[in-house]
């Protein structure tokens, strides 16, 4: 079998850390190939390498039988690789016409020919059963029809290689449907699509063949009828599936006996959340498991108030308080831990301890002003008590190493007492060191009777942690695990098939 | 870069230590030493230069920058850009005549003063609450949203006055402008005191730490529960009743009220302050000493040029030339 592209050992190193050791992809003509991993496992470095985007360290990319060596994106378009993005890049103040053209302008008499491009960007849509104004301009019209648009511009590149990053993020169920039959259209034409996406299902629906990353590496190509679901989340998580059942040794105290502290019914949020259900008790970990994208993270962050409910209830301790916003959230004694530790969690600009102290500052102050020896006394017990590596509580906090980072916004809600914390991927790229600190303090301080919230995309992690675990999928609650049956194993299953079990057991 | 920095000290090449400590170092300090080389020079070269009357005038050119600056590095610390002040000074300084010199309705003469101190602050106080309702409530960028009263606000002055030069002999509205405390210009002892009592304020209260929160990055401050909408509208309000003090004390200096004039390109110079000072234009970092010592050196460097002969066209390249020199310095230390 000839392959259209073939990529065999590329090594990546980012600062000397590899990002890809000895990574391959192959993909035939006229075929559809599902390339999937979980965050870092180097499915996007993969494809900025074949782009163009970033230089490879090692490895060879042949593509059409001929060896290639692209050094910016463009020349990648030139050769026939096309490359739509999960944010549309496009020009939003410029018309559907202009977008479609961009940089293949058709010229007559050294002027612009726009009917003849006007004419053109018609047709393309034409394919996708679109109709619009294409004189209009892009932001005129809602992100599904954006997100064609960008397909089109691909396609009217004549591609011979079209990659689509999770392309149905922001599409809705009728308009994955046309974005398939595109697909389909495309193969028929013989060109090859490679197809990022974390929805499983979408994935058997449309795809030929499957690589699995993990780690920087290619650690599985399958045809897609000849691998399970379970299979394929076992290979991406790196687990196995006869891996011996979790031990139950679990030292937590048996919470079931006590009054729910939080309780989620039914929560809808824009696409991502549809229908998810979860509830923790005082001194109990809980974790929310699924795939990227299954709505853990936007689940959690309706309960801190950050963002708006579409429809369900969240209550605390079974009053039905309005928390609006993380103000409120912060009031009730909830603390988050958001998963992005530089873009929504430390200040860079400020010392470890303004950083810690930021969320009780109202607390900490009288009539406005800081107390800033109790400020202090605090500061340096949560330095030694969580063994924060810094200079002193002066030190700035960008120039504290990522797990030191963290533990300072730990810190930042631990001070506080709070009766409940939600923790999104709290160990999220920092050292095995503070990783295994990081957990112990959490699964000391549930002992003491924080409720605790837990979402990870380390399954031994999770596992390891909570005593009961949601899984979602797709946005939907879609089991609760819990004693005996929490296990990587059936995590991975719930991940996989979602409706396995009764959807009242969710419930409980 | 500034990632690469944090999160991995070990792998920071050691040789460059001393020499980033240096870097930042004259950037912390640099406004205090340009400060004082510029005293040295003027107490060696410039005639008179040692005199009472040196320091009162230099003083007086620097007042309203300096108190209008200030509420521009709060501004500016949250992350936004006041464009408006010189505008909101105009309004300010016209509406005050308009009062003490009883057009808009008769009042005894001592409560027409005192209102005259009062109500056009407020009103100036009122619009820039109106700049960061733009901002928070409209989620238009600042930068956009003060220009609507840049243009606006003059326009509105020349319509309150129209368009003539109000000029007035009131030496007891004036005081604020002329008058003078144990032989100090009485402006200089307003500015010390705002200037003193903004940099308290940012250091040792709970506001302050706020606005640097929501400048440093505003999504984790809005995580950590700080109001973000109210910080941010509070800024422009402080901002407003700031340039109305401005506005007051120029027009009190001139004898005269011209809507065309009070507080022209006064944004620029009370930017150009902050910069030169030390406050970090992309907000999370500010100092309003620093921002004092900004606009003293500006003024000093034009003073020194003026006294030495220099055109004071020359001047203004000086004065760019400074400010580019001040912005680079600090460059590294964000680094």
């Amino acid at each position: 079998m000839t392959f259209l592209l073939s990529m065999r050992g590329i090594d990546k190193r980012f600062a000397g850390i590899p990002a890809l050791s000895s990574a391959s992809l192959e993909v035939g003509h006229g075929e559809v190939h599902a390339l999937i991993g979980q965050n870092g496992a180097g499915k996007s470095t993969m494809i900025k390498i074949l782009t163009g985007y970033y230089k490879r360290d090692a490895g060879e990319i042949l593509f059409d039988g001929k060896p290639v060596d692209f050094s910016a994106p463009q020349d990648a378009q030139k050769a026939g690789i096309s490359t739509i993005y999960q944010e549309i890049n496009l020009v939003p103040y410029r018309s559907v016409t202009e977008n479609i053209c961009l940089g293949r302008e058709r010229r007559r008499f050294g002027l612009l020919d726009w009917p003849a491009m006007h004419r053109e960007a018609e047709a393309l849509l034409a394919r996708f059963n679109i109709k619009l104004d294409v004189r209009r301009p892009l932001m005129a019209y809602p992100t599904a029809v954006q997100q064609m648009v960008a397909i089109a511009r691909a396609i009217g590149f004549e591609a011979r290689l079209v990659i689509m990053d999770e392309p149905t993020s922001s599409l809705d169920e009728k308009e994955v449907e046309v974005l398939f039959n595109v697909i389909r259209q495309l193969k028929a034409a013989g060109v090859s699509v490679i197809f990022v996406s974390h929805k499983l299902d979408e994935l058997y629906a449309v795809c030929d063949r499957i690589t699995i990353m993990r780690d920087g590496r290619t650690v599985r190509m399958a045809g897609m009828s000849e691998l399970s679901k379970l299979d394929l989340v076992t290979t991406m998580l790196g687990r196995e599936l006869n891996q011996a059942l979790h031990a139950g040794g679990k030292s937590h105290m048996e919470a079931g006996a006590r009054d729910a502290l939080l309780t989620v019914d039914r929560l809808a949020v824009g696409r991502k959340v549809r229908d998810v259900s979860f509830d923790v008790r005082p001194g109990e970990i809980v974790g929310l498991a699924g795939l990227l994208g299954s709505g853990r993270t936007e689940s959690a962050r309706v309960v801190f108030g950050a963002d708006r409910a579409e429809s369900g209830t969240v209550s605390l301790d079974k009053s039905n308080g309005s928390v609006t916003k993380p103000a409120d959230a912060i009031g009730a004694g909830m603390g988050f831990l958001s998963e992005d530790r530089k873009l929504e969690g430390i200040i860079p600009e400020m010392s470890v301890r303004e950083n810690l102290t930021l969320a009780i500052m109202p607390q900490l102050a009288r009539r406005g002003i800081v107390d800033e020896a109790r400020s202090r006394e605090i500061v340096d017990r949560f330095i030694q008590r969580l063994g924060i590596r810094c200079s002193g509580p002066e030190q700035r906090i960008r120039e504290l190493s990522g797990g030191n980072q963290q533990k300072v916004l730990l810190a930042r809600w631990l001070c506080m007492n709070p009766r409940l914390l939600i923790l999104d991927e709290p160990t999220r790229g920092i050292d095995v060191g503070a990783k295994a600190e990081i957990l112990n303090l959490v699964r000391e301080l549930a002992g003491q009777g924080l409720g605790v919230l837990m979402i990870s995309s380390e399954l031994e992690e999770i596992v390891e942690a909570a005593s009961r675990i949601f899984v979602l999928r797709d946005g939907q609650t879609v089991a609760e695990l819990k004693g005996e049956d929490v296990s990587e194993q059936a995590v991975m299953a719930a991940m996989a098939h979602g409706h396995d079990k009764p959807r009242e057991q969710a419930h409980g | 870069m500034a990632d690469s920095a944090t999160t991995h000290p070990a792998t920071k090449d050691p040789a460059k230590g001393p020499a980033l400590l240096s870097a930042h170092s004259l950037a912390r300090h640099g406004a205090w030493i340009a400060l004082a080389l510029l005293i040295l020079f003027n107490l060696a070269f410039t005639p008179n230069f040692a005199t009472w009357q040196t320091l009162n005038v230099n003083l007086t050119q620097v007042c309203a920058i300096v108190i209008v600056a200030v509420g521009m590095t709060l501004v500016i610390a949250t992350g936004g850009i006041d464009l408006s002040v010189g505008s909101l000074m105009a309004i300010a300084g016209s509406l005050a005549p308009l009062i003490f010199m009883g057009k808009i309705l008769p009042l005894p003469y001592a409560l027409g003063i005192a209102l005259a101190f009062v109500v056009p602050v407020l009103v100036a106080g009122a619009f820039g609450w109106f700049n960061g309702w733009l901002i928070t409530r409209l989620r238009i960028q600042p930068i956009i949203a003060t220009l609507v009263l840049f243009i606006a606000g003059r326009g509105i002055a020349q319509v309150m006055t129209n368009g003539n030069l109000q000029p007035f002999k009131t030496p007891e509205f004036q005081f604020i402008g002329l008058g003078r405390v144990f032989g100090i210009p009485f402006q200089a002892v307003l500015m010390i005191v705002i200037v003193l009592a903004a940099a308290w304020m940012l250091r040792r209260t709970v506001f302050g730490r706020q606005i640097l929160a929501v400048g440093g990055n505003e999504r984790a401050a809005r995580l950590a529960g700080i109001p973000v909408v109210s910080v941010k509208r509070k800024v422009y309000l402080i901002s407003g009743l700031l340039s109305g003090i401005a506005g007051l004390i120029v027009i009190a200096r001139n004898s005269a009220a011209d809507a065309n004039l009070v507080g022209l390109g006064m944004e620029l110079d009370a930017i150009a302050a902050v910069a030169v000072g030390g406050t970090l234009l992309t907000g999370g970092r500010a100092t309003v000493i620093g921002t004092l010592l900004g606009a003293l050196i500006i003024q000093l460097v034009r003073y020194t040029l003026l006294a030495n002969g220099v055109p004071d066209a020359a001047a203004l390249v000086a004065k760019a030339a400074i400010i580019v020199l001040a912005v680079w310095l600090q460059r590294p230390s964000q680094g």
